[in-house]
């Protein structure tokens, strides 16, 4: 009976690696729940259904590739490979023994992890939706639009009118594209990691943090006068507290895509960490009686993610787009301090 | 610790897709179809703005056609008044000649019978003397078809004569 939900939750959530429990050992939710957030250098589909994707390492400045299931035997024991060693979900060079070595030095890991493939997958997937609604607009110049296009064009709307136009104002058009790529981006990236057997790409640091680095360069880089001139010289603050204001303000250039980074990663990774934790209730009880209340709750869970998966790209867009408002608007007014950043 | 560090892997193929992606989407998805969105709103303003045109337009020409409608009327109301005028006095001087006519007609029917009638009386006056004299001619040649009456009668002229 164990075994069968165990089967059932490795398609549920597939990357969840239960196997130390299913072969007698202790069931340690916590090794579970961070093994499914973390970052793979496998796909794990299902029990024995294992995708190996390629290591890409940059040992000196010398490139080598090589299939990860190198790093398994037969046993899906971890076995060192070619002086280099798999601990702990990291890549490290090996000592003579097959341990760690102490000198980890410039070994650079740019291998096509999960979240990276996850990430092309999505990627192909933006290109392919959008590219054919594109094509479908251009077939049907003026015209009513259907299929994909209707489904997809209030939400376009939406981004245009309520989000870049209501924030930045006349100048919009500029930052549209970005708006809609970085929307369009964590919302199916929040999906896809909702999937069975999805990775949790919206929910890496390493990817939020891209995604805020993105929206910092461009407000620093679209920044008018009148925006430097609130960093530098505030209006109507003396000149004697310039030496406390500019460093505050600066760190407010950095603390608002910092809070971007943050609040999407925490969000995403939270909530699957809730739905993970319901599961693992039952196999901390061991009782199958457990099961519907986990299951019930976990479902709800799910709903609520899916709803936070919209709602944190909505968030992010809207947050930027209040950004970029802040840079480019003309403060013709003295004591206009409207674009505050709003808790979530 | 483990989950709040960014690896750099992840970070670089981060990096390189999303440019990639935004460039790719920027020029061949948001590109055409914001313009596409645009070029919708505004043939669909342009639309409105000609429909609110037209039915002023139509207004307007509504109320020229009543206008011209009402000039029809009344032209036609002149028209017809004229024509029944016209009706009437011709029929009035038509009555009047007719009247005219029919009087003379009857002067001169009476002349003519007064005539008739005078040229009959004096037809008969005429004829009545020839009869007279007729009539007296053969009584007289009567009377004196015997030398007894001549005698007589020469008697009588004679006493009469002198009896003057």
């Amino acid at each position: 009976m164990k075994k069968l939900f165990i089967l059932l939750f490795s398609f549920l959530t597939i990357s969840a690696h239960v196997e130390a429990a299913a072969e007698g050992g202790e069931f340690k939710p916590g090794d579970m729940i961070t093994h499914h957030i973390a970052d793979d250098y496998t796909w794990h589909f299902a029990d024995g259904v294992t995708l190996y994707l390629p290591v890409i390492l940059i040992d000196n400045g010398a490139p080598k590739v090589f299939s990860s299931s190198n790093f398994y035997d037969e046993n899906h024991a971890l076995v060192p490979y070619e002086g280099y060693v798999l601990s702990h979900g990291h890549i490290y060079r090996a000592d003579a023994n097959g341990q760690q070595a102490a000198d980890q030095s410039s070994l650079l890991d740019f291998s096509i992890t999960k979240n990276v493939a996850s990430l092309f997958i999505s990627v192909a997937l933006l290109l392919l939706v959008f590219f054919t609604i594109a094509g479908s607009y251009n077939k049907s110049r003026g015209k009513a639009p259907r299929g994909l296009q209707s489904f997809f064009e209030p939400i376009i709307i939406f981004i245009r009118d309520e989000i870049a136009k209501a924030n930045i104002g006349p100048k919009y058009e500029r930052y549209m594209p970005y708006l809609l790529t970085i929307f369009f981006f964590i919302w199916f990236n929040n999906l896809l990691g909702l999937m069975p057997g999805g990775a949790n790409l919206t929910g890496n640091i390493a990817v939020t943090l891209v995604l805020a680095t993105m929206t910092l360069l461009i407000t620093v880089f679209s920044g008018n006068k009148s925006y430097w001139s609130h960093i530098f010289a505030t209006p109507g603050v003396p000149t004697w507290l310039a030496p406390i204001m500019i460093p505050v303000e600066l760190i407010g250039i950095l603390t608002k895509p910092f809070s971007l980074m943050v609040r999407l990663f925490a969000n995403i990774t939270a909530g699957h960490i809730i739905i993970l934790s319901l599961f693992s209730l039952i196999f901390i009880f061991e009782s199958i009686f457990v099961a519907p209340l986990s299951v019930a709750f976990a479902i709800f869970m799910f709903f609520l993610e899916l709803f936070v998966a919209l709602l944190q790209a909505y968030i992010f867009t809207l947050l930027s787009a209040m950004y970029f408002g802040g840079a480019v608007e003309e403060h013709d007014h003295v004591g206009d301090h409207g674009h505050g950043d709003g808790a979530h | 610790m483990e989950l709040v560090t960014p690896g750099i892997g992840l970070i670089f193929w981060q990096t390189v897709t999303f440019i990639i992606v935004l460039f790719l989407l920027s020029k061949f998805a948001w590109k055409p179809i914001m313009n596409a969105l645009n070029e919708r709103e505004t043939s669909i303003e342009n639309a409105l703005s000609a429909a609110e045109k037209a039915k002023l337009e139509m207004q307007g020409l509504k109320a020229e056609n009543e206008k011209l409608l009402a000039e029809a009327r009344m032209e036609r109301d002149k028209i017809l008044k004229e024509a029944s005028d016209a009706g009437n006095a011709l029929i009035e001087t038509a009555k009047q000649k007719a009247n005219e006519e029919g009087s003379r007609m009857i002067a001169q029917a009476r002349e003519a019978i007064e005539n008739e009638k005078r040229a009959a009386i004096t037809e008969v006056k005429n004829m009545a003397a020839v009869l007279s004299v007729d009539i007296a001619e053969r009584i007289l040649r009567k009377e004196l078809s015997n030398p007894q009456a001549q005698h007589e009668l020469a008697k009588d002229y004679i006493k009469e004569v002198t009896l003057n």
